[in-house]
C-alpha cells in the first residue's frame, strides 16, 4: 500500500465515499417503504426485514458459494415478510403499525436464530465496480470502488419517481394509498394491492440487507443493523413519499454519517459525539426549515395511518 | 418464555407460603439439585458467544470448563444488561441447579447481580470487571485482567510492521481502560521506532459496524498501515483493515482466521485459566477468592501466534519483550512520559506496575497519539 498523504481532503473524500458505501442501505430501505405508504400502509417491520435479509443473503451467499443468489434469497424472504404483513393488516380493526413492531421483533428473532451458524465462516462479497481507475491516489480509488447494488438503487429511484407519475401500476398504488373508496369505485381491490406493494416492499428492505452483510461492513453479526431500517423508515416522511427524495436523503445520511469518523481522523478530535448526531441534527434543521404551520404533510398518501 | 414464567410463580408460591403441597415440591428440588451433576455453572453473555471478541473470549472459557470431569455448564447469550439478566440467573439457579454463575457483562453487577446474590445466598457469583468492594456480598466477587502489556506487544509487532510510521486505533469509548489500551499500543510501537505516531478514532459505542468499517476505513485513509482496536466484536474492523492492505492486530480473541496473511498476532484474554480456578477451588469445597485480577504473568492474558507477515526482526523482540513482561516487574506507563498536550505524566524514573491504581482513572493520550478523550 502506497502511503499517499491526502490530509484535510480526507474529509471531503470520507463524506463522498461515505454517501456511496453507507447510503446503500438506506435507499433500498426507504424506496420499498415509499411504495408501501404509497399504497396507503406503513410497514415498520422492515428494521427485521434488513435484518433477515442480512443474513439469509449471507447464509446463502456462503452456502452456494455465489453472493447474487444470497441477495435473490434475501429478496424472497423480504417479500415473504411483506405478505405476512399485508394478510395480517387485510383483517378489519388490524393496526399496522402494531403488526409491524411485532414483525420487526420476529424477523430479528428469527435472524438471530438461523443466524447463529453463519457468523463464523467467511462469505463471498458481491463485486465493486472501481470507478477510480484515472486516479493514482489509492485512497481515492477505495473511495471510487462502487457496489453494483448502489448503482442499481440509483436506477430503482428513477423508475419508481418516473412509474409513480407515468404508468397504470403507478396510478393504481397512489390511488389505494389517496382513497380506498375511490379505488373501489375504480373496481380495483385495495388489499390486493396493498398486500403486493408491502411484499415488494419487504423485498426491497432485504435487498438493503443483503448489501450490509455482502459487502459493507460485510460480514453477518447480530449488531449489522444498528436500527438503519427504522431510520430508513423515517427518512420516507422526511422526503416526503418521492422516491428521488429519498435517493437524496439517503445519500446524505451516508455522507453525514461518515463525517464523525473523516474528522477525527484529521486530528478534529474534540466534540466527536456532537459530530455523531449530524445526521440527525440535519434531519431535524430540514424538517423544521420545510414545515408549515398551514398545511398537512405535503405529499402524504391519504389513507396512511398517522394522516388519517 | 414459558421458563421465566414457572419461576415467578414459583417464586410467588414460595413466598405466600401456599402450604404443605408446595413445601414437599420445592424439597423434592432440592433432592433433585443435589442428585445432579456435582456441579453446575452458568455463563451469562452479553452478545452472541461466537462474536471473535468479548463474548467468543468468555465463552471459550466456558469451553475449557466444560472439559473438566464432573462439571456441567450451562450458557445463555444475548442477555441485555436489565432485569432479564436477573431472570436467566434465576432460572439457571432453580431449573439447571447452577451452584455457581459467572455475569460475564459490566452492567449487570449493580443492581441484578447484587440483588440475585442477596436473594440466593447459598450461590457463589463472581462477576466480570473489577467492581466488587467488602461492602457487597460475600457471595459475589469480581475477576478482571490486564491487558494493557497485550496491546503493548501487539504495538512491536505493529511497529515492525509500518511502513508509513503511522499506526491506527478503533476505540470505543475513552474510558480508563481502552485508554491505556491507546497508550500501550502506540508505546510499543514507539520502542521500536520513536517517530511513530497513533490515529486514534472514537465510535462512541461498544458495538456499531458501519462506524467501525468507516473508522477503519478513514484511519487508512489518511496514511495508517496497522490497525487494531477495542471494541465488543473486532471482525469488521479486521475485515475492512484488511481488505484495504492494512496489516491488523487482534482483540479480546483470535481473529487470525479472518484476516491470517495480514494478522500479525493479537492481545487475547485468557478465562479458560481463570474459570477453572474458580471452578476447582468450588469442587474441593474450598472458599472462593472475592477479587481476581491478572495480566500475561499471571495467565490471564495471552497472544495470538504471530502471523506469517511478523519479520525476524519484530519476532526477536516480540519475544525478548514478551520473556522479561513473564519476569515479572515490566512497566509500560513510565517515565520519562507526557501526554499528548504537553503534561508531564512521568517524570523520569518514575514508573507505574501494571496494577498501579493510578492507571484505573487514566484520563490522558500520551505523546504520539493523535486524538482527544473528548
Amino acid at each position: 500500500m502506497a502511503a499517499t498523504e491526502i490530509g484535510l481532503w480526507g474529509v471531503p473524500l470520507a463524506i463522498l465515499a461515505g454517501a456511496i458505501r453507507v447510503s446503500t442501505p438506506f435507499i433500498f430501505v426507504s424506496l420499498g417503504e415509499a411504495i408501501t405508504e404509497r399504497s396507503g400502509r406503513i410497514n415498520l417491520g422492515l428494521e427485521g426485514t434488513l435484518v433477515f435479509g442480512a443474513m439469509i443473503a449471507y447464509a446463502i451467499a456462503y452456502l452456494t458459494g455465489s453472493p447474487w443468489l444470497g441477495v435473490l434469497a434475501a429478496m424472497a424472504s423480504g417479500a415473504v415478510f411483506g405478505l405476512f404483513h399485508g394478510w395480517i393488516c387485510k383483517f378489519p380493526k388490524v393496526n399496522d403499525i402494531a403488526i409491524g413492531i411485532a414483525m420487526m421483533q420476529f424477523g430479528l428473532g428469527m435472524a438471530f436464530f438461523f443466524g447463529k451458524a453463519f457468523i463464523q465462516p467467511v462469505a463471498p462479497h458481491l463485486p465493486a465496480i472501481g470507478f477510480g481507475w484515472w486516479s493514482s491516489v489509492p485512497q481515492v480509488r477505495a473511495a471510487l470502488d462502487v457496489n453494483v447494488l448502489f448503482l442499481v438503487g440509483i436506477a430503482l429511484a428513477i423508475a419508481l419517481y418516473w412509474a409513480f407519475r407515468n404508468t397504470r401500476i403507478g396510478l393504481v398504488i397512489r390511488v389505494v394509498g389517496d382513497s380506498s373508496d375511490a379505488a373501489r369505485a375504480m373496481g380495483l381491490n385495495p388489499d390486493a394491492v396493498r398486500l403486493l406493494a408491502t411484499a415488494a416492499g419487504g423485498a426491497l428492505a432485504a435487498a438493503g440487507g443483503a448489501y450490509l452483510s455482502l459487502y459493507y461492513p460485510g460480514s453477518w453479526t447480530e449488531g449489522i443493523s444498528s436500527g438503519q431500517g427504522l431510520m430508513a423508515v423515517a427518512l420516507v416522511i422526511f422526503a416526503r413519499w418521492n422516491p428521488l427524495g429519498c435517493l437524496a436523503a439517503a445519500i446524505l445520511f451516508g455522507g453525514a454519517g461518515a463525517l464523525g469518523p473523516a474528522l477525527q481522523s484529521v486530528g478534529v478530535t474534540g466534540g466527536y459525539y456532537l459530530f455523531y448526531a449530524a445526521p440527525y441534527v440535519l434531519t431535524l434543521v430540514i424538517m423544521i426549515v420545510t414545515s408549515s404551520p398551514g398545511r398537512a404533510v405535503a405529499g402524504a398518501p391519504g389513507e396512511l395511518s398517522i394522516t388519517r | 418464555m414459558s421458563h421465566k414464567f414457572i419461576i415467578s410463580r414459583r417464586q410467588l408460591l414460595k413466598t405466600t407460603a401456599a402450604g404443605a403441597a408446595l413445601g414437599i415440591a420445592s424439597s423434592t428440588f432440592a433432592v433433585g439439585r443435589a442428585a445432579a451433576a456435582d456441579l453446575t455453572v452458568g455463563f451469562v453473555y452479553v452478545g452472541p458467544r461466537d462474536d471473535y471478541g468479548y463474548n467468543q473470549a468468555h465463552a471459550e472459557g466456558a469451553a475449557v470448563v466444560k472439559a473438566l470431569a464432573g462439571v456441567t455448564v450451562v450458557e445463555e447469550e444475548n442477555v441485555p444488561e436489565t432485569v432479564d439478566v436477573t431472570k436467566t440467573m434465576e432460572s439457571m439457579i432453580n431449573l439447571d441447579g447452577a451452584t455457581l454463575l459467572f455475569p460475564t457483562s459490566f452492567g449487570y453487577f449493580n443492581p441484578f447481580m447484587l440483588d440475585t446474590a442477596a436473594k440466593f445466598g447459598d450461590i457463589q457469583f463472581r462477576h466480570c470487571g473489577g467492581l466488587w468492594t467488602d461492602k457487597n456480598p460475600t457471595n459475589t466477587g469480581s475477576y478482571f485482567g490486564y491487558i494493557g502489556m497485550g496491546q503493548y506487544l501487539n504495538g512491536i509487532a505493529a511497529g515492525h510492521a509500518s511502513k508509513s510510521k503511522k499506526i491506527g486505533f478503533v476505540a470505543a469509548k475513552p474510558i480508563p481502560q481502552v485508554l491505556l489500551n491507546i497508550n500501550s499500543f502506540l508505546l510499543g510501537a514507539r520502542s521500536v521506532d520513536p517517530e511513530i505516531t497513533c490515529q486514534v478514532i472514537f465510535t462512541g459505542e461498544w458495538s456499531l459496524a458501519v462506524k467501525e468499517a468507516e473508522a477503519t476505513n478513514a484511519l487508512i485513509d489518511q496514511g495508517a498501515d496497522v490497525i487494531t482496536c477495542h471494541v465488543d466484536s473486532p471482525k469488521v474492523v479486521v475485515q475492512t483493515a484488511a481488505g484495504r492492505g492494512a496489516h491488523v492486530c487482534g482483540y479480546h480473541a483470535n481473529q487470525s482466521p479472518l484476516a491470517p496473511e495480514m494478522y500479525l498476532t493479537g492481545a487475547e484474554w485468557n478465562w479458560g485459566k481463570v474459570y477453572t480456578d474458580f471452578v476447582t477451588a468450588m469442587k474441593e469445597g474450598k472458599p472462593l477468592p472475592n477479587f481476581v485480577r491478572g495480566g500475561l504473568k499471571d495467565g490471564f492474558v495471552k497472544m495470538s501466534p504471530l502471523g506469517p507477515a511478523v519479520s525476524d526482526k519484530a519476532r526477536a523482540q516480540f519475544e525478548a519483550t514478551h520473556a522479561e513482561i513473564m519476569k515479572g516487574g515490566f512497566s509500560v506507563i513510565k517515565g520519562p512520559l507526557k501526554d499528548n498536550k504537553g503534561n508531564v505524566i512521568a517524570s523520569a524514573g518514575q514508573s507505574y506496575a501494571e496494577d498501579a491504581i493510578e492507571l484505573e482513572s487514566m484520563d490522558y493520550l500520551v505523546e504520539g497519539v493523535v486524538g482527544a478523550t473528548s
